[in-house]
């Protein structure tokens, strides 16, 4: 048995989508951008995709910018309104600790540029408060960029209240809604969303492509210079293909987010019960307002790449936040962020489901994790020490 | 998975020497948790030959395997030729390391001297202490 347990990183592609994509390359293949008829046809197919990510959202298909992805979304995102808040003097910006490094990097490089950045703390309950944001706010924030819901331990933001609360406040709001978008219902307008990144990959689209909203009204500046492609802001000919797949698995995980959440969180609250069986375990992330799909853990004493690769020999496809994992020293900065230190961030294991798992599927999770578990404890130094109580427990 | 050369992945899912010597000759620790990899060598030591080695290893893929591959190499051999086992004779055994992953080699070379050294000092045996890496200070973790 082979299990998927990495939506999070990417996704089967639906056959709906592939489906609908397979027409724009070889018969609707024309440049949106060409007069001639087999242009035009792809013009109209750019504007239909572009209406029903609109309607998915809650916007206008006029505030929807297509773009490479959810990081050029991001990156686009946070430029412009920097750029609009330094007109205006504003040079504060507020994000959280756990952040995608899409607008983390993004971010650090405004803060060499002149920008302050606040990062609001997330050990509290794994997540961030509307209150948070409302006493970091200041006369000079020009931006409030805050995921949607955390990519590595599941955590979903009170949107609508930190919406709501930028709305008074007269600040712009944007939020990266990879790991959202086609699992949570939005509606940017209820939500007082002003920009939103959203990733095709992330929900059984193509990868490759995402798309941008941006609030009618806020001035977008370009990343890339060029063409008039995406009213002016986004230059280089379409991806139509990846645009139709993008729109068609989008407006599917719509039409189906209730059925599929259902199914999903209960496979996800059948593997969080069983894992926490495990001694010496914890879960991360908010327990109550999670991802249908995250189930994040830490177990004390192993080290998360060498878990990830006695699962996959196993039969299981999961990812981890181990420095070994990174290619860098330090763990998952997520981990670090919501508290856990490095000793057992080192130890963490993330299962991200969507609904094409089966319940057999999470049955076989829930055999060899804990057997994996106690094979590497039962190599390990640090369990050793543990267990003999040279070293404390720290879960 | 390609990650790993087919040395690595044997010696990682069926590695060899794993545990403990009760009352070992020589035991040496390298690393730390924090840095996600810990070392554990036990030696039992007769006639100046390794006549048992045993490891415990908290790691990633590559550490459990250097750890089973460098075991492999000194059991058997007299404590000078173990006191040779550099960490690329180790990461060769294992037909190459991704780059990223050779501290992990090193780590088992000084978890192997790091045994030798135990055994010296308690032995009341004179070395070279240059001979031994500074391991409170080791390259291999910039913490």
């Amino acid at each position: 048995m082979q299990v998927y347990a990495d939506n999070a990183a990417t996704t089967k592609m639906s056959s709906h989508a592939i489906n609908a994509m397979l027409p724009y390359f070889d018969k609707v293949y024309g440049n949106p951008s060409s007069l001639h008829s087999i242009g035009q046809e792809a013009k109209e197919v750019l504007d239909a995709a572009r209406e029903k990510v609109a309607a998915c959202l809650g916007c206008e298909p006029r505030e929807i910018y297509f773009t490479s992805g959810g990081s050029e979304a991001d990156n686009q995102a946070i430029r412009s309104a920097a750029i609009n808040g330094a007109r205006k003097g504003k040079k504060h910006i507020i994000s959280t600790a756990f952040e995608h490094h899409a607008v983390l990097h993004t971010l650090q490089k405004l803060e060499k540029e002149g920008f302050e950045v606040t990062l609001l703390d997330v050990r509290e309950g794994h997540n961030v408060t509307a209150q948070q944001v409302k006493d970091a706010i200041r006369e000079d924030t020009c931006l409030v960029t805050t995921m949607y819901a955390n990519n590595e331990i599941g955590s979903v933001l009170p949107i609508a209240e930190i919406g709501a609360i930028c709305k008074e406040a007269g600040v712009v709001f944007h939020t990266d809604a990879v790991q959202a978008a086609g699992h949570i219902a939005i509606d940017v307008k209820e939500q007082n969303i002003d920009m939103l990144s959203l990733s095709g990959h992330k929900f059984h689209g193509p990868k490759g492509v995402g798309a941008l909203y941006v609030r009618k009204g806020l001035m977008v500046h370009n990343l890339i210079e060029g063409g008039a492609q995406e009213r002016g802001k986004r230059a280089g000919t379409e991806n139509i293909a990846g645009i139709v797949g993008l729109a068609a698995a989008l407006e599917d995980a719509c039409a189906n987010l209730e059925a599929n959440t259902a199914k999903v969180v209960a496979m996800r609250d059948k593997l969080i019960a069983g894992l926490s069986q495990i001694p010496h375990s914890a879960l991360n992330g908010d327990p109550v307002n999670r991802l249908p799909g995250n189930v994040s853990f830490c177990f004390e004493g192993i080290e998360g790449e060498s878990l990830l690769l006695l699962l996959d020999a196993k039969g299981v496809c999961a990812s981890s936040g181990s420095a070994c994992t990174s290619g860098s020293l330090d763990p998952s900065h997520v981990l670090l962020a919501i508290g856990r230190v490095h000793d057992v961030a080192h130890g963490s294991l993330r299962l991200s489901l969507c609904h094409y798992n089966t319940e057999e599927e999470v049955d076989h999770i829930l055999k060899v994790v804990p057997e994996v578990v106690t094979l590497l404890r039962n190599m390990s130094p640090v369990w050793r020490d543990l267990q003999t109580g040279k070293r404390e427990y720290i879960l | 998975m390609a990650l790993y050369s087919e040395a690595v992945m044997d010696h990682f899912m069926n590695p060899r020497n794993v545990g403990v010597i009760e009352n070992a000759d020589g035991v040496g620790e390298v690393g730390n948790a924090k840095c996600g990899d810990i070392m554990k060598i036990y030696l039992k030591i007769e006639n100046n030959i390794i006549v048992d080695v045993k490891f415990e290893t908290f790691g990633c893929g590559s550490a459990i395997a250097s750890s089973s591959m460098a075991t492999e190499m000194i059991k058997g051999k007299s404590i000078d030729d173990a006191m040779k086992l550099t960490n690329k004779a180790v990461a060769e055994a294992l037909s190459g390391l991704p780059a990223h992953k050779m501290h992990c080699s090193v780590l088992a070379e000084e978890a192997i001297k790091s045994a030798l050294k135990n055994y010296y000092d308690k032995n009341g045996i004179p070395y070279d202490k240059s001979q031994f890496p500074d391991c409170e200070n080791c390259a291999h973790c910039h913490e």
